[in-house]
């Protein structure tokens, strides 16, 4: 059984004034409360992480600069356990999943918000690993984290750190996605394998854990998906990226929205044999199991081609593939055909997939 | 995977239906008892490649689905109890007992978990020495072995705070209670490929005999399960009756000979009752005088559990399959898998969740058209 | 109740209680008790199910039991009608007639057996 490393105690070398922090190894209530404690959290750990000048100025709000368009607004809460994962961690997943969100709906990501929710107790070297971890997200993304929050809640009253995000990104001029703008005849393509967040996450959940190379795929997609549009531009008529509840959620989602019904090929979702054998272990389906670090395009079938080549020629679309099209056959429906050459409907599924052994 | 992948070759898969096609002259009734054959056929459209006179019946052989709704209250009674650690399979969290299930004695704050085998539980014991921790041992012969040894080891290790609720059922006395039953229309059975690694084969020619009816050994993939039919139904074309091993790469006639050994050492055989179904005599496990001391339903005097079924569901009739899942009037309307009123709605091999997950509320013709819509190709 | 998969047992130990295998499913390993299959050596595939191995996988068995699916429905493929037969037939090369050429060898692997017909 593989044990996710733990960080180890943090650098306070460059810290200014570290002493009154060292002392505190881990949160305290006092650290949510918004005097010297909260205040040498925000200079000693946040500042010099996510240092920007939005941020520094320290106000109650930060005063940004945006030109005139359509601006796209988005908010999360990450809640994973364990925080801690191959991969990745709450860090990571916090700033990513935030910038997937703005990129998917056809924006360019810039600045984002993070609230953080301490339990009282919690290691300061755990909370610096994953600012240092948000940190180098932000700056691989091209994003700034330029406001945030911090509370403390008592011990036992929350899961050691949750962290919630907002992100605010210009719409690029001329481009229209959104779930219900797909058409009959589109080609449905995914930009790579499905299922290896959510079996990273298995591989050390308690009681089920197992040993693997399986990584969490959480990345910025927005480079990915700026070269999309570049390219095809009006020709992309939807994205998402399928976290929760998987690639089948998110289809029917779009099938739902758009009032189609999308008709995929089962032998070419592409993915990892690794990820494949740990959910025949589990008894799950990979199509229910979440990513972090995928999209899915519904593109014009004259651009398909085009779309799947600027995918391939991207590291993070190494395994894209052309998985189905959209029909307005069994609308609001998601059908598959299997490897038999028989048809199933794919539900969305209700609630989360629980491991079966029958 | 190695072993696995092999035989879900859709290729292969054609040809072997296609030969099917050919050697079926007449109608026949099939039925298999595993759930987890059930839940292969229905998600790979086994079914659908079988000439339409071949109709495979979905039996009982779902444990989650037949276990009692008296040990379900149990079951959250325990672990609604603080102090209490319950252990489970994942397939146990929703099966609705007459009032909520684990999932939601989980949220009011029971401490519920879901692990992958039985020693993880007896782990849990050994690392919470001021905890109890139970053990939801249900299943079938082929979960038996572990929940067996589990109990075995913790008697070894002298634990104290461990214990097994327990649901075993036995799968001859199921077969032989449906082809008991009034109406009975089952010609042939696939029987539980997982089920006769542990045990063997030899309790079933004298089933054949005495009913008259073929009996094969089947696995789980699709090419196993084809395998499975087609040997069916060359045996009732030729009118024979006998037992054969299709699952010959894993299952040997005498079975598992050492786990048989500590079957008969914790378990003893009792009436079971199977929810929807009734008293089966005979029909199940539960854990022998020697080891009576690690039975929870003994350690926890739960009382006052006052069971009460849902009137309109059918589970009943769907497990005995005298009915298919769309046939019940609940189905798809009052029953669900989001609000399911009986266990064949939930568990994942259950024949109700099934048909309602694999689109099986389509009509036919509905899909039909889906596949035509996908290649312009018909299937088969 | 079967969700039972097949690995390959890369490591053995004995804890003193149960003997315990590092078993490989496909890229995924996990510890496994292999006191039911004492037969079942390092190397060896075995049938797995919630944590223990029930059963060794017969390679030799399995190998032919995947020749025999493979061989199934090929007849049926190559005797499907007999309009599909002469039309395949009139396409592919013709082959010499057994009856007639027997000293020839086999024509073609696979190739459509047909009398002479020229009878």
């Amino acid at each position: 059984m593989s044990e996710q490393a733990k960080p180890g105690a943090p650098d306070f070398s460059n810290w200014s004034c570290p002493l009154p922090l060292v002392g505190y190894p881990t949160i305290v209530m006092g650290h949510g409360g918004g005097g010297k404690l909260g205040n040498e959290l925000v200079e000693h750990l946040f500042l010099p992480a996510f240092r920007n000048p939005a941020l520094e100025n320290l106000g109650d709000a930060a005063v940004l600069d945006l030109s005139a368009g359509r601006i796209a607004m988005s908010t999360d809460s990450f809640v994973v356990q364990p925080l801690f994962f191959p991969g990745g961690s709450i860090g990571e997943l916090a700033v990513n999943g935030t910038v997937n969100d703005l990129a998917v709906s056809g924006a360019i990501p810039q600045f984002l918000s993070a609230g953080f929710i301490l339990e009282e107790g919690f290691p300061l070297a755990q909370l610096a690993a994953i600012v240092d971890a948000m940190a180098k997200a932000a700056a691989t993304a091209g994003v700034k984290i330029v406001t945030g929050d911090t509370k403390v809640v008592e011990r036992g009253h929350g899961d050691g750190c949750y962290i919630s995000t907002a992100g605010i990104g210009l719409v690029r001029a001329g481009i229209q996605v959104g779930p219900h703008r797909a058409q009959p005849g589109d080609a449905v393509l995914v930009s790579g394998t499905i299922g290896d967040h959510g079996m990273a996450i298995m591989s050390v959940r308690e009681g089920l854990e197992f040993e693997s190379q399986i990584r969490s795929d959480c990345a910025a997609l927005n480079g990915l998906i700026a070269e999309v549009l570049d390219a095809a531009g009006g020709a992309v008529h939807a994205m998402r990226d399928p976290t929760r509840g998987g690639l089948a959620s998110t289809l029917n989602e779009i099938a739902h929205s758009s009032g189609v019904g999308i008709a995929i090929d089962e032998t070419s979702l592409p993915v990892r044999p690794d990820v494949q054998s740990a959910c025949e272990l589990l008894g799950l389906d990979p199509v229910y199991v979440a990513n972090e670090g995928k999209a899915v395009f519904f593109v014009a079938p004259e651009a398909a081609d085009s779309v799947l080549a600027i995918l391939r020629a991207h590291p993070l679309g190494r395994d894209a593939a052309r998985i189905g099209h959209v029909t307005s056959e069994h609308k609001r429906m998601l059908v598959a055909r299997t490897a038999m050459g028989a048809n199933r409907v794919i539900p969305i599924q209700i609630g989360e997939q629980l491991p079966r052994i029958c | 995977m190695k072993y696995l992948t092999e035989f879900r070759n859709g290729e292969v898969a054609q040809r072997m239906a296609r030969e099917i096609h050919s050697v079926a002259t007449r109608p026949w009734k099939i039925m298999e008892v595993c759930g987890g054959q059930t839940h292969s056929i229905i998600k790979n459209g086994i079914d659908q490649m079988l000439p339409a006179g071949i109709e495979m019946i979905h039996g009982p052989g779902c444990p989650v689905c037949v276990t009692p709704l008296e040990l379900i209250d149990k079951a959250l009674a325990i672990a609604a109890q603080p102090g209490v650690i319950f252990c489970s399979f994942g397939d146990m969290l929703r099966v609705p007992g007459t009032d909520g299930d684990l999932f939601q004695v989980k949220g009011a704050g029971g401490d519920v978990r879901v692990v992958y085998s039985p020693l993880d539980a007896v782990e849990l014991a050994v690392k919470n020495p001021d905890r109890q921790v139970v053990f939801f041992g249900v299943g079938f012969e082929t979960t038996a072995p572990a929940n067996a040894m589990s109990v075995h080891l913790a008697k070894r290790r002298g634990l104290t705070n461990f214990s097994l609720l327990v649901s075993h059922v036995l799968v001859p006395p199921a077969i032989e209670a449906i082809l008991q039953s009034p109406g009975n229309k089952v010609q042939g059975f696939l029987l539980a490929g997982h089920v006769c690694s542990v045990m063997g084969y030899w309790e079933y020619p004298p089933l054949a005999e005495k009913y008259s009816i073929p009996l094969v050994v089947t696995g789980f993939e699709p090419l196993d399960l084809l395998d499975g039919i087609r040997r069916t139904v060359i045996q009732l074309e030729a009118g024979r009756h006998e037992v054969e091993n299709a699952y010959s790469r894993v299952v040997t006639y005498e079975g598992n000979r050492a786990a048989q050994q500590l079957l008969a050492e914790v378990f003893e055989v009792t009436d079971r009752a199977w929810r929807g179904i009734g008293v089966i005599p005979k029909s199940g496990w539960r854990l022998s005088k020697a080891y009576r001391d690690f039975d929870a339903e003994l350690r926890f005097h739960i009382t006052g559990i006052h069971t009460e079924e849902s009137p309109l569901c059918r589970a009943g009739d769907v497990l005995r399959g005298a009915i298919k899942p769309a046939e019940c009037a609940a189905f798809g309307k009052e029953c669900t898998p989001r609000h399911p009123l009986g266990a064949t709605m939930v568990s994942s091999e259950g024949a109700c969740a099934a048909y309602y997950n694999y689109g099986r509320f389509l009509s036919a013709e509905e899909l039909a058209s889906a596949g035509s819509a996908l290649t312009g190709a018909t299937h088969v | 109740m079967c969700l039972a998969i097949p690995g390959k047992v890369e490591e053995i130990t004995n804890d003193g209680l149960i003997r315990m295998g590092r078993v490989n499913f496909g890229g995924v390993v996990k510890n496994v008790c292999l006191d039911y299959v004492p037969e079942v050596q390092v190397g060896d595939y075995t049938i797995v199910h919630v944590g223990f191995a029930l059963s060794k996988i017969d390679e030799e068995t399995a190998e032919q039991t995947l020749r025999d699916f493979r061989e199934l429905g090929m007849l049926e493929e190559e005797l499907a009608s007999e309009e599909e037969a002469f039309a395949r037939a009139a396409k592919s090369p013709q082959y010499p007639c057994p009856d007639c050429h027997p000293n020839d060898k086999d024509p073609s692997p696979g190739g459509p057996v047909r009398s002479c017909s020229s009878k």
